[in-house]
């Protein structure tokens, strides 16, 4: 494995951050740390990367103890939120910087900052002031610096939490490319789990300092561990007691068997799905059909219609509190 | 490790630099109780001094609140050529000397000089006078409302004026009841730094006041002037007071500095 | 004023009571200086400049200006990194007693140092009356001006870069030498400035504690007064214009250096 935690406790002030968390993370993979904000994920990244010390349990990087060791002697690339750009010198003199510290000779430095810059497409700005670039050529210049020292790990903390919507897009498919060049083993933060779902290899889904779920993708969104983890990997609602996704709904005019009879409040059309919006038994659900499903059915709000749940979709029963 | 030395080196410093000499002054000005500051204190001259101090002060701090306000306004709000001169002029006092300063006003305002021999003419003194004192004081706490109040101005924007002008405020109503609570806490800010400034003013009301004991002797005057006629215990405890002053304006404006606006 | 008539018309009004009212305060006293050092002639000038003891006083004045300004620049520098990134029990009062040079009258400040430092030390130490004496008044009227400079610029420092810096690889001295250091220059370089202004001009904290012995211990400041209670107003006039002309050089340099400082972004 090439990044291992041990139960990891990590308390600040009187607020546990981390509770006894144990995770691990495949050679070359791309994982997301994804939850809500406050849960703990970035914590658990800095820990990892020797910016925060934890109060019990131990780090393992390539099979090295490094729970003791500095972030200087970690060799881990680190990738800010907020770009921490160093805003003194050139983007050239940024990337260069770590090669730098290493007493790298010259020329080699040249040659693998130039490499670098093109790789992250912005070569053209490197004699520019990271002011005079965007957030977005900033945080790819991040990255390359972060790449140049030749990491064993890559973390990301949040890398496109300060960027626009349409940028955010944009980096993402980008960084899942660069992954699939560059080939570090990568952990990034992330509380947007269409990010998570979109460019990651394997989730952890950290809730209140504890690992709800780990997993694939595909695993997470179609096997949520419970109901927290349903719920924050995608819609939901509520049937006759149970959770389950709103699209592994089936609505017909007619009875069927196992089936529940609803109510349409409202029927929203959005592009080229349909949300029907309804009550059964005195509580609210929504079901996502297609247009076409739609259109057959002929639905208007005050319609009774029946549900009934897909074969083989997830139900997760309700909690009773 | 190299946090405690650095820790270390600067108090030390701070300690040698300020805090024994200030401390070693308050307690030989009670070294032998209150009751002889208390009478240092309420001493004719001392009274007289306080008194003068105060007068000359309150002149100032009203006539630089008044022009700081107005000054602060007028380069946040307005665009005319010339602004950046302007702004450095009204930095300029910090720069100057305060004998320069007291030069400076003797030169236009003395009895012979053309300014001052007109108005000594009809009766009107300026230099070794309250008057020469109030435009010392007033040179040199210049900037300090302007540069309390500038930033909050500035912040503040100009919209919400700009409202009650719609709601059918005038000018006058306008300022009184939304600039002026807009910048409040600044002003009194600037304000409290101001007469700070001028309480303590010493060098330009030294040249400018011409020194007449019980008549233009502010009390930093007092405290010079008791000391070079060996009357020490009246010099220190004319400083304790000055000095603890000094403290309750920094206490003062610390909890009335402007939040930073980031 | 100009909230009253908004528009051109109230600019004008406003600006014309402005320059009305620094005219009568600051220019035209400031100018009258300057002219009266001219007033007999660039001779007359130079003259009184170079009277021995007026170049006395100037050249202590500059030299000890000097001295204090390079020890703000380190030790001012070195009390606001304590102040920012350091904690211990009391520190908030250290913080608000850093401001008392600026509070506190200027002939007080030159008792409590001579009260400490002159004949009847406490401590036995005794520098009164020799030129030791006016560095040390002078170190104490500048206390502030590099630390309340220099701090705000460390307080909003991004943590962030010097966390990338360590994760490169770079150790607590490297960071200090070339993430924190080259951000800090500007507001070092700008608050020694200050203080070098302010330490020329000092007049009320010397006057005890030096003695004021010409040749020796006379600041510049000193020295116009004396020529001014004995009527040379000409000589006055001459070495207050060199000390303005001065101030003026440091406050060019300081407008250049925080143009500098602000374009690094």
């Amino acid at each position: 494995m090439a990044i291992e935690v041990h139960n990891v406790t990590k308390t600040f002030g009187v607020t546990p951050v981390l509770r006894d968390v144990s995770i691990t993370v495949a050679p070359g993979s791309l994982t997301a740390l994804l939850g809500p904000s406050g849960g703990g994920k970035s914590t658990l990244l800095r820990v990892i990367a020797g910016l925060e010390n934890p109060d019990s349990g131990t780090v393992t990087i390539n099979g090295v103890d490094a729970t003791r060791l500095t972030p200087q002697r970690r060799n881990v690339g680190f990738v800010f939120q907020h770009y921490a750009a160093f805003k003194h010198m050139t983007v050239f003199d940024n990337v260069a910087f770590g090669l730098q510290i290493r007493k790298w000779p010259k020329a080699k430095i040249n040659r693998r900052v130039t490499e670098l810059l093109e790789l992250v497409h912005i070569e053209q700005f490197a004699n520019r002031r990271p002011a005079q670039l965007s957030g977005g050529q900033r945080q790819r210049m991040a990255l390359a610096r972060a790449l140049a020292v030749e990491p064993q790990v890559l973390l990301l903390d949040e890398p496109f939490g300060a960027l626009d919507a349409q940028v955010r897009k944009e980096l993402r498919t980008w960084l899942r490319r660069l992954h699939d060049e560059v080939h570090v083993t990568t952990v990034f933060v992330t509380h947007d789990q269409e990010e998570a779902i979109e460019v990651a290899d394997d989730i952890v889904v950290l809730a209140d300092g504890v690992v709800e779920q780990a997993g694939s993708p595909h695993e997470i969104y179609d096997n949520p561990a419970n109901q927290f983890v349903m719920r924050f990997l995608g819609p939901v609602t509520e049937i006759d007691g149970y959770l389950m996704r709103p699209h592994d709904i089936e609505l017909s005019a007619t009875p069927k068997p196992d089936s529940s009879s609803a109510t349409i409040v409202r029927v929203m059309r959005l592009g080229f799905e349909v949300r029907v919006e309804m009550t059964l038994d005195g509580q609210d659900a929504w079901a996502q059909i297609t247009r076409s499903a739609a259109e057959r059915l002929g639905l208007k709000a005050g319609d009774t219609i029946h549900i009934r749940p897909i074969p083989n979709a997830k139900q997760l029963p309700v909690a009773v509190a | 490790m190299a946090k405690y030395a650095i820790r270390l080196v600067a108090l030390v410093y701070l300690l040698f630099l300020l805090a024994l000499p200030v401390g070693l002054v308050g307690w030989r000005t009670f070294e032998n109780g209150i009751v002889p500051v208390v009478e240092s204190l309420s001493s004719p001259e001392a009274m007289h001094a306080f008194q003068i101090t105060i007068v000359v002060a309150v002149w100032a701090v009203v006539i630089n609140t008044i022009f700081g306000v107005g000054m602060a306004v007028l380069l946040v709000r307005h665009r005319f050529p010339g602004k950046r001169l302007l702004n450095a002029t009204i930095d300029l006092p910090l720069a100057v000397s305060p004998v320069v300063v007291g030069l400076a006003l003797i030169l236009v305002y003395g009895r012979f000089s053309p300014v001052g021999g007109w108005l000594d003419e009809r009766g009107v003194q300026i230099i070794f006078s309250t008057p020469g004192m109030v435009l010392a004081t007033v040179f040199v706490s210049l900037p300090l409302v302007v540069r309390a109040v500038e930033p909050v101005l500035a912040e503040m924007g100009i919209e919400q004026e700009q409202a009650a002008h719609t709601l059918g405020a005038s000018g006058v109503q306008t300022f009184r009841r939304i600039t002026i609570p807009g910048i409040r806490a600044a002003l009194i800010y600037g304000v409290v730094l101001c007469l700070a400034r001028a309480l303590g003013e010493y060098g330009a009301i030294a040249v400018v006041s011409g020194r007449l004991v019980g008549q233009t002797q502010t009390l930093t005057l007092f405290v010079e002037e008791r000391f070079q006629n060996f009357q020490e215990s009246d010099a220190f405890a004319a400083s304790t007071a000055l000095a603890l002053l000094a403290v309750l304006t920094l206490v003062v404006s610390k909890l009335l500095r402007p939040k930073d606006a980031d | 004023m100009g909230f009253v008539l908004s528009g051109r018309a109230g600019t004008g009004l406003g600006l014309g009571t402005a320059v009305l009212f620094l005219s009568l305060v600051v220019f035209i006293p400031l100018a009258a200086v300057v002219w009266r050092s001219g007033a007999e002639g660039p001779g007359a000038f130079w003259q009184a400049v170079r009277t021995p003891d007026a170049w006395a006083a100037l050249q202590l004045t500059v030299g000890a200006s000097l001295i204090v300004a390079f020890v703000n620049l380190v030790m001012g520098t070195l009390i606001a990194w304590v102040l920012v990134r350091d904690t211990f029990p009391g520190k908030p009062i250290v913080d608000v007693l850093i401001d008392l040079p600026f509070a506190l009258p200027t002939i007080v400040a030159g008792l409590v140092l001579l009260a400490l430092y002159g004949p009847q030390s406490p401590m036995g130490v005794n520098i009164a009356y020799g030129q030791v004496s006016v560095v040390v008044a002078l170190l104490f009227v500048t206390l502030p001006f590099v630390v309340r400079n220099v701090q705000p610029v460390l307080l909003e420092l991004d943590r962030d870069m010097e966390q990338a810096a360590a994760s490169l690889g770079a150790g607590p001295l490297v960071i200090f030498r070339r993430i924190i250091l080259p951000n800090l220059l500007p507001a070092m370089l700008s608050g020694t400035a200050l203080a070098f202004t302010r330490a020329i001009a000092e007049f009320g904290a010397t006057v005890l504690i030096s003695g004021n012995l010409p040749f020796k211990t006379q600041v510049a400041a000193v020295y116009i007064f004396g020529q001014i209670e004995t009527d040379n107003t000409t000589g006055a006039a001459a070495v207050a214009t060199v000390l303005l002309v001065v101030a003026l050089l440091v406050v060019l340099v300081l407008d250049v250096l925080q143009r500098w400082g602000a374009s690094r972004g």
